[in-house]
């Protein structure tokens, strides 16, 4: 039997996923980083990006997240994600859509922080787009 | 006294309440149940961001470059109080609680000479409160729970507007204020710290256990506090929302459940009382027959 490490995925309504799994790929804000078991302990926060899942050596999964933050230690990897869906169910044209809703917010924004949130969206947007092309 | 007409529609009417009493209070404990339900779901985000900002919180302690959602202003003269009541009323005493203790905060910290700020989420604590600090309330929200339950992202607008508060300076300390669920019949007005972020310490045996062993941050421990500390305003919010949301639905259901006893109880005393007059009215007749027939 291979080594597995158990993945924790929460969003802020539910825990999604908590399994063992062999390996994981995680979009950090620093670059991707696979978690594999035993893996040092470490804090990382997520850029909006798709987490895959191994099994076999393939991937067996993959979930897109908006953003979060990932904890790392040897027994298991916690990822809180803001959103997180299966890539499979995400949608071309809703993903377009936020795309350009997000854009026009961006032209509309007034202060510093409604700016902030319209960048955060459109970043969003554009990693859904990104997770679904690939 | 009144008339035996008088007392059979005032035995229906009563029963028509009843009848919708009983009814408020199925649909109340359906909803408390999925209410419920969504608390606990959420628990296990809550936690976890919990004791990693625990633990983000001691390694980072109080330096300098802390930010200032963590470490505060450094002052403590406006304080911004965030009320969850309900929107509708009908619920025994639910909104009257919470606002009774926003209330007393407010006046305690007006009495020591610091500027009150005010948001009301549900409309009922907005109602509550507007005449007596109609200028301190800086935002309302109402409808925050639609029909399949609350959603993270009526927290997150919440969430975004204090922090954009905060952001501009206009006040140094949050706290929030809701109905802490108890069980159906029992909620709490809890008060909790919001900004600066109070929480609780590491616990030590956890500490001495290694299972908090030295964590490497990417990129690194300030950022990702920058990060997370206005992320967990969101979560905070969206707790106490799903918490206030449960125990409105478990106090609607236990006040209308009393309702409903009381009017059952009512509906006995009024029918012993139609009976009873209905039977001297027969036996009064009785009596003027008889006497009529003796006078002969």
């Amino acid at each position: 039997m291979t080594d597995t490490t158990v993945l924790e995925l929460v969003s802020p309504s539910a825990l999604l996923k908590s399994e063992p799994v062999e390996m994981v790929v995680v979009p950090g804000t620093d670059g991707n980083f696979g978690v594999l078991p035993k893996h040092s302990p470490m804090i990382s926060t997520i850029r909006p990006g798709v987490i895959d899942i191994y099994a076999g050596g393939k991937v067996s999964e993959r979930i897109f997240v908006a953003g979060g933050v990932a904890e790392v230690n040897p027994e298991r990897c916690t990822i809180l994600a803001e959103e997180a869906v299966p890539v499979a169910d995400l949608k071309a044209d809703e993903a377009q859509a936020r795309l350009e809703a997000a854009e026009a917010d961006i032209k509309t924004a007034e202060t510093a922080h409604d700016k902030a949130n319209a960048e955060r969206a459109l970043d969003i947007a554009r990693a859904q787009i990104q997770a679904l092309t690939n | 006294m009144a008339s035996l007409k008088d007392l059979r529609s005032r035995i229906a009417s009563v029963k028509s309440t009843r009848k919708i009493t009983s009814a408020m209070k199925m649909v109340a404990a359906s909803k408390l149940r999925r209410a419920q339900d969504a608390a606990e779901a959420a628990r296990p985000y809550a936690e976890r961001m919990g004791t990693m900002l625990g633990r983000l919180a001691t390694a980072v302690g109080s330096n300098e470059g802390a930010p200032k959602l963590l470490a505060g202003t450094g002052k403590d003269d406006v304080h911004l109080l965030v009320v969850f009541t309900a929107d509708r009323g009908l619920c025994g005493g639910f909104n009257a609680s919470i606002v009774k203790a926003a209330r007393a905060k407010a006046l305690a910290l007006k009495g020591e000479g610091k500027t009150v700020k005010i948001i009301c989420v549900g409309r009922k604590g907005s109602d509550a409160l507007k005449r007596e600090f109609g200028d301190n309330i800086v935002a309302r929200y109402t409808g925050i729970e639609g029909k399949k339950g609350i959603d993270f992202s009526s927290a997150t607008e919440v969430a975004d507007k204090v922090l954009a508060l905060y952001d501009e300076g206009e006040f140094d300390v949050c706290t929030i204020f809701y109905n802490k669920f108890v069980s159906a019949i029992s909620q709490v007005a809890t008060a909790q710290q919001l900004i600066p972020f109070a929480g609780e310490e590491v616990d030590e045996q956890e500490e001495a256990t290694g299972s908090s062993a030295v964590y490497e941050y990417e990129p690194s421990e300030e950022a990702i506090l920058a990060d997370l500390l206005p992320r967990n305003v969101g979560v905070q919010i969206f707790g106490a929302m799903l918490e206030s949301s449960a125990s409105e639905h478990g106090a609607r259901m236990s006040a209308m459940d009393n309702a409903t006893r009381n009017a059952g109880d009512m509906i006995d005393r009024l029918s012993i009382e139609y009976n009873r007059s209905r039977q001297a009215q027969i036996t009064n007749e009785l009596i003027e027959i008889i006497s009529g027939a003796e006078a002969l």
